[in-house]
């Protein structure tokens, strides 16, 4: 599934997520929920700062950071990260923490998922029959 | 009238001190590790404080 398609269902299914953006593993955009290429730039910004201070604050024991959210009072900033993407999303105030982080997960699965093979067209090539030309 | 206004500082006082105290404890990073594991921050320590402010910036 592309990422575009993803954020479409995860937005049309979590009524809390309010915007999301997609990364990939150099931190690039790679979908948005947001019109604003700006905005968009800046959420992927948020959420490389967040695992990028978590990681370097509680690195111990070889455990790796998957999953992050920062409550506040006026909502949420959740980020997930599978398989070299990661997806950032904010919320309303005082979401259901683990159905957000369910839906962000599954989002990202869809994306690892390879498109399905489309069927091949069989050939419908007819021989061309030479026009007949006629003298009128 | 000085009695109704006593009356009203006793009771909205801590009701009003009370209800900010919790939404302040509402303010906190979970961070989830690949086992299972789980730490919370809660805000006034350094490192929430720090998280907190970045995340607040995408709101």
């Amino acid at each position: 599934m592309d990422a575009a398609t993803a954020l479409a269902d995860l937005t049309e299914i979590s009524s809390q997520v309010e915007a999301a953006v997609v990364l990939d593993d150099a931190g690039a955009v790679v979908a948005s929920t947001l019109d604003d290429a700006g905005r968009s730039a800046r959420l992927a910004r948020t959420a490389l700062d967040l695992l990028g201070a978590a990681d370097k604050r509680f690195e111990s024991g070889g455990r790796a950071l998957t999953q992050l959210e920062a409550a506040l009072r006026e909502g949420s900033v959740f980020v997930a990260r599978e398989g070299g993407r990661s997806i950032v999303a904010t919320t309303t105030a005082e979401p259901t923490s683990g159905l957000v982080f369910y839906d962000l997960k599954t989002c990202l699965r869809s994306l690892a998922e390879p498109e399905p093979a489309r069927p091949k067209r069989r050939s419908t090539k007819t021989k061309a029959s030479p026009i007949e030309e006629t003298d009128a | 009238m000085r009695r109704l206004l006593v009356l009203l500082l006793l009771v909205g006082g801590p009701i009003l001190y009370l209800s900010r105290r919790r939404e302040e404890r509402r303010e906190r990073v979970h961070l989830y590790y690949d086992d299972g594991s789980m730490v919370t921050l809660e805000r006034g320590a350094p490192e929430a404080e720090q998280l907190l402010a970045v995340a607040r910036g995408a709101l």
